[in-house]
């Protein structure tokens, strides 16, 4: 068993005092921004990622990772205590954590989610340990023609999973990929689109973007709705906990079928929040008394936290292995692994060994952390929440525009997270989503080099991607989730326009 | 924002999404149409080491074309039926009121250094969204600049940008 091996080697990389002190520090940070509206997981580490350039790389991502756990677990918190979601894959957790918490049982409810969170987290890493290494084995062989497919791939399940309009999905990601292909072209040296405007020459920074459409733009909507905190209180005490822990075996089946569809859903790029949906709807679905779910079902708890835990975790699978990102928050460590000069992809696996167990190790012990901090903090993350809304956005704004400005030293930057935050706003509000657009913003550069790599080995001939039978079937795969969304409208349209039909004739 | 109040919604004060929703596709367009044109600009066709820079940014330009212009399409050709609530009036007031202090923050930014910036938007924000007394607005927003003054140029020795006062005081 080489990869228990290598992981004990991990554990022992990652089990260093500092580097379980900024475990701690990660998780920590990590709860309180998933409790704080307008800040979240990904521009949480965006913010935070120059501050971490003077550490050696392990630390660093094991810090940026842990804030990424703690994130996920603070989400829950919230909804549970006040019917806020601190991260959009907790909105599901409220629908019957809240009911849950205003019968008294808000206790019990956290202990769920908390676990439930942890459980779907070990799962995936689980996956993460024995299938990482097999699949980076496997993309080793990879040429620029395959990874332009998997790429493809990734964006085209964008556009068959989610449930923003086809069209918008689209435009989203094609603005990310022409925002990424500002500036000074690598290969030739020519300068694209900046318009003979000098800011434009390093091109549009991702963590700007992040910054901008999660921070400030999360900030507008949270003003919006008028945010006034009203809360449960809340004591863990341990004695709520055994007996809460003592029902949880018979759910045994709910945890299943929710690690599943996350892990599913994270390493396809579906993400967090419709793996939290759907295995909401999926618990509600199996249950055998479904009209009990949205009135403090237990189960309505488990089944989409450990979705979102799972999903979220698993996103860092494709990342590591084949530098593909699963998630905007993947797709910010990833954008950090790049600065720290590591290249993510299956080369990772052979020539930073110690990094990547490390950091798999630190998955197992940050989730350990991170359950047992959550559980013992609860009483300070909601009083942290009574702090008003007056109070906090200030600070969260004087906090992103710092982050901006830190990236490289730039006020355009700054200017540039404001029109990114009205962006992210509107990009909200009309349905938009931001996922693709970020993605696409990280990948943009990758994507470009496979596809024209691709192109130079073919001279300009398109067949090469179904030139042998793995690109072919992955670029097939990727066609089918394209046209996902059509065979839905198709097969609507086809039962309206059935009726309808004799009355009006049809000019097609 | 766009007022379009509409007539036919009775319901309330609220802005229907039909201009937003124009604008911001009409927006995208724009933005194809500029990365199509300077795709063509730099060439988007093959040199003789191979494809030319535009060669990727021109078809991305093409689809983000096609798919705002759908968006856009469609929404003007549904311009007279249903105008789904973009948000209330006294919403997008709250909004503004949000917005306006940030751009405000950021041009201060510039101006005044961040410490300073962020003093004034902190304590703003205290005494007119939060009604606060002086002592406690002068307690946060003093605190919360010298605390990043801490944390970023002392410990992790990230220099902010500074302005007139930080000068004078010499540092």
């Amino acid at each position: 068993m080489d990869e228990i091996n290598n992981l004990l080697h991990g554990f022992s990389v990652a089990l260093t005092l500092p580097n379980l002190g900024f475990m701690l520090v990660g998780i920590t940070l990590g709860v309180l921004i998933g409790v704080l509206p307008g800040l979240g997981g990904a521009n949480g580490i965006a913010i935070l990622l120059p501050l971490t350039l003077s550490m050696n790389p392990t630390t660093a991502i094991i810090m940026l990772s842990c804030i990424y756990w703690g994130a996920l677990f603070g989400g829950a918190i919230t909804s549970i205590l006040f019917n806020i979601p601190g991260e959009p894959w907790s909105v599901a957790t409220t629908f019957d954590g809240y009911p849950m918490a205003q019968q008294g049982r808000a206790a019990q409810a956290l202990t769920a989610a908390f676990t439930s969170s942890f459980v779907g987290a070990l799962f995936a890493v689980v996956l993460i340990t024995f299938l990482a290494p097999l699949l980076a084995k496997f993309a080793i062989r990879f040429g620029p023609a395959e990874f332009f497919a998997v790429q493809l791939l990734t964006f085209c399940s964008f556009v068959g999973m989610s449930k923003e309009p086809p069209a918008k999905v689209i435009a989203a990601m094609m603005l990310g990929f022409a925002l990424a292909a500002v500036g000074m072209d690598s290969v030739t040296g020519q300068l694209r689109m900046t318009y003979g405007y000098p800011p434009l020459l390093k091109g549009f920074d991702f963590l700007i973007a992040v910054i901008g459409l999660f921070g400030i733009g999360e900030i507008l909507l949270t003003m919006e709705e008028g945010l006034a905190f009203k809360g449960k209180h809340a004591k863990i005490d341990p004695k709520v906990v055994w007996s809460t822990w003592k029902t949880l075996p018979r759910h045994w089946l709910t945890f299943l079928r929710s690690t599943a569809i996350g892990c599913w859903m994270g390493i396809t790029p579906g993400g967090a929040t419709p793996a939290s949906f759907m295995s909401y709807g999926i618990a509600r679905r199996m249950s055998k008394e479904p009209d009990s779910f949205g009135k403090g079902q237990i189960e309505g708890v488990l089944a989409p936290e450990t979705a979102a835990h799972a999903a979220g975790t698993s996103a860092l699978l494709p990342m590591l292995t084949l530098g593909i990102p699963g998630s905007p928050t993947a797709a910010v460590l990833l954008g950090g692994l790049l600065i720290w000069g590591l290249q993510p992809g299956p080369m990772l696996f052979v020539e930073q060994k110690d990094f990547v167990w490390g950091l798999i190790a630190s998955m197992y012990l940050g989730n350990i952390v991170g359950l047992f901090v959550v559980l013992t903090t609860v009483p300070f993350w909601a009083a942290m929440l009574r702090i008003p809304f007056s109070v906090i956005a200030p600070v969260i704004v004087v906090i992103c525009a710092i982050g901006a400005y830190t990236v490289h030293s730039s006020m355009f930057d700054v200017v540039l997270m404001l029109v990114f935050g009205v962006l992210g706003y509107l990009f909200k509000k009309l349905r938009y989503p931001l996922a693709p657009l970020v993605l696409a913003l990280v990948l943009g550069d990758m994507a470009e080099a496979s596809f024209r790599q691709s192109m130079l080995i073919s001279q300009g001939s398109l067949s090469i991607f179904w030139s042998n039978g793995l690109v072919g079937s992955i670029v097939g795969l990727a066609l089918v989730m394209l046209c996902w969304p059509l065979l839905g409208t198709l097969k609507s349209w086809l039962q309206r326009s059935a009726p309808a039909a004799p009355a009006e004739g049809n000019a097609s | 924002m766009e007022e379009n109040p509409g007539p036919q919604d009775a319901a309330g004060p609220s802005v229907g999404s039909r201009w937003p929703e124009a604008i911001v596709s009409a927006l995208l367009v724009g933005v194809a149409v500029l990365v199509i044109t300077d795709s063509l600009r730099v060439g988007n066709g093959w040199a003789d080491d191979g494809p030319q820079s535009g060669y990727f940014p021109f078809y991305i330009g093409l689809i983000l074309l096609a798919s705002s212009g759908s968006v856009l399409i469609g929404t003007l050709l549904k311009w007279r039926g249903e105008n789904p609530v973009f948000a209330e009036r006294n919403q997008l007031a709250s909004v503004l009121a949000v917005l306006v202090p940030m751009g405000v923050y950021v041009a201060g930014i510039a101006w005044l250094g961040i410490y300073v910036a962020s003093f004034l938007l902190i304590a703003y924000f205290m005494r007119r969204h939060g009604k606060y007394g002086w002592p406690a607005t002068g307690v946060v927003s003093v605190a919360v600049p010298l605390v990043v003054y801490a944390v970023f140029e002392r410990w992790f020795l990230v220099l902010l940008p500074k302005g007139p006062l930080e000068s004078l005081l010499g540092l």
